[in-house]
């Protein structure tokens, strides 16, 4: 274990560039797939198709492979992403990471609105409410309830994810720190051990924190 | 499209909507020719880019097409191979979990809960890389497998528990009342129904499995599709100074969405078949499938089966 003490700060500089790009990534991911989902049950026949398209593509490819494209693909046609504190995967990485999430932030978000049943917004028009005081009075607050425990499981994903990118070669984040111990002659064992220790630090907390969340909200039926 | 949201709607909203199309066609069609003209101010509509893959008559398409098809052989190989073994290898913890004892259960959370919050491409590199230094040298393949299976066998065992779970509870009391022991139980009563409840959550891990072998691009020496893929991209730059990077990740995205689609569409087709069945019980969803691809956290899995038992 001499690695993980020794080098302990170049983990922790590690650990805050996984959150970093999870930060980003994130945020990304939750608008880009909350417009996806609202695409997905427009009366817009064209925003639908497009909200199936995006989903169905990038869920069923790999993201190592969306990856590639967006970072040797893309510059073909012209696309370059400016590179971040000389990291010329950085930007790409994000991108990556913000489509491939957002397909399935919009299938948790479609699924926890269908999950209303018709007859709560019926009964709400019903009564004379308008779409906005139906939407924000009736549907949201018991769609959101659905949503949080699939959306929480999406971005912890996401977070597993991120080290895809670090093994594509953006250094400064988690899963990268480990070339640099080898370099430095640490063994695979203690350095990996090292690298999956600071991932279980960030994803079995929000995994508690999420199940917390979960009994919070549930729905009592 | 009915939906919670709004009514049929009215002659004024059919209008409405008939704009928005008209709208949202439009400003998608516009982005789309944009990016045809994009890709030909780039030259990369030119022929000899998409010709060694898309066309019959160009000299290289078979040899293009024999390289990748041996990479794909290698992926499908590797999936099948780790779904077998995260199969029982799950299957196992789920036993182990349910009938130890209370002082040795927590080692069998500890795996699972251990495993399961790990990126797999951590796993795999921790098989590629942490084995060798224990003598263990196996074939590049069998370290994706060693590595995929490691964290996909946690994630079946939670499928395979949270199938346990949604089962009403008199089918065990039943299976208990005459006299049978914990592992028959299992064996004969819970297991076979929660395998047959979860099938399409379970096919769509093999979505997620085949998608992560192309994770195997970390070990030496595993020539999967992806990695073929880039030789055939690395050959046709250097040899013939043909650079068709976008053309060839957009044909392996291509292959992997067909696929997974198709897998997608029969775990769909499972689950709709099984909710005509008379013994489902209430509860479990068709949207497992989303939780399981999200790679199941928490205790969302088990959110269907909490509901029913």
């Amino acid at each position: 274990m001499d690695a993980l003490i020794a080098e302990f700060p170049r983990f922790f500089a590690g650990f805050l560039g996984t959150l970093r790009i999870c930060l980003f990534a994130g945020v990304g991911a939750l608008i880009l797939g909350t417009f996806m989902a609202t695409f997905r049950v427009s009366p817009v026949p064209p925003l639908r198709w497009l909200g199936l398209a995006w989903v169905t593509i990038f869920r069923n490819s790999p993201l190592a492979v969306v990856l590639f494209l967006f970072a040797f693909g893309l510059p073909q046609v012209g696309v370059i992403f400016p590179s971040f504190q000389n990291n010329a995967f950085f930007w790409p990485g994000v991108a990556s990471l913000v489509c491939y999430t957002a397909a399935f932030v919009c299938e948790a978000v479609r699924s926890g609105i269908n999950s209303v049943a018709p007859g709560q917004a019926e009964a709400a028009r019903a009564v004379g409410l308008t779409f906005t005081q139906t939407l924000s009075a009736v549907v949201l607050p018991q769609a959101i309830r659905t949503v949080v425990p699939p959306l929480g499981s999406v971005m912890i994903a996401m977070i597993k994810n991120s080290a895809i990118v670090g093994a594509f070669g953006v250094t400064g984040e988690l899963f990268s720190v480990d070339s640099g111990n080898t370099a430095l002659g640490y063994s695979a064992l203690s350095s990996l051990t090292g690298v999956a220790i600071a991932y279980l630090v960030i994803t079995i907390p929000a995994g508690l924190l999420l199940g917390v969340i979960e009994r919070k909200i549930e729905v009592k039926r | 499209m009915s939906s919670v949201l709004y009514d049929a709607p009215g002659p004024r909203a059919r209008r409405n909507s008939m704009i928005g199309t008209v709208v949202a066609g439009a400003v998608l069609l516009g982005l789309a020719v944009l990016v045809v003209v994009q890709l030909g101010n780039n030259g990369q509509l030119d022929g000899a880019k998409w010709g060694p893959i898309y066309n019959p008559g160009n000299p290289y398409f078979v040899a293009t097409w024999l390289r990748l098809l041996t990479g794909l052989l290698v992926t499908l190989e590797t999936a099948a191979i780790t779904l077998v073994l995260a199969l029982a290898i799950g299957t196992l913890l789920v036993i182990l979990r349910i009938t130890s004892s209370r002082a040795f259960r927590w080692i069998v959370v500890t795996i699972v809960e251990g495993l399961r919050g790990l990126p797999v491409i951590v796993t795999i590199f921790f098989a590629a890389r942490v084995l060798p230094e224990f003598g263990v040298s196996m074939p590049p393949l069998w370290y994706v497998v060693v590595g995929l299976t490691a964290y996909n066998c946690v994630i079946i065992a939670e499928i395979i528990r949270s199938g346990i779970n949604a089962l009403p509870r008199g089918q065990a009391e039943a299976a208990y009342a005459v006299g049978m022991s914990r592992l028959q139980v299992l064996r004969l009563i819970l297991l076979p129904q929660a395998f047959r409840l979860m099938l399409p959550a379970l096919i769509s891990q093999l979505v997620v499995i085949v998608k992560d072998t192309s994770l195997g691009f970390v070990v030496f020496g595993y020539s999967d599709f992806v990695r073929e893929a880039n030789t055939v991209i690395q050959f046709f730059g250097g040899q013939l100074k043909i650079n068709f990077p976008l053309q060839m990740f957009l044909t392996v995205a291509l292959v992997f969405i067909l696929i997974n689609y198709g897998l997608g569409k029969l775990a769909e087709y499972i689950n709709r078949r099984g909710s005509r069945g008379p013994k489902r019980p209430a509860g479990t969803t068709a949207d497992t499938a989303v939780l399981v691809e999200a790679g199941v956290h928490g205790t969302a899995a088990t959110g269907g089966g909490t509901g029913a038992a």
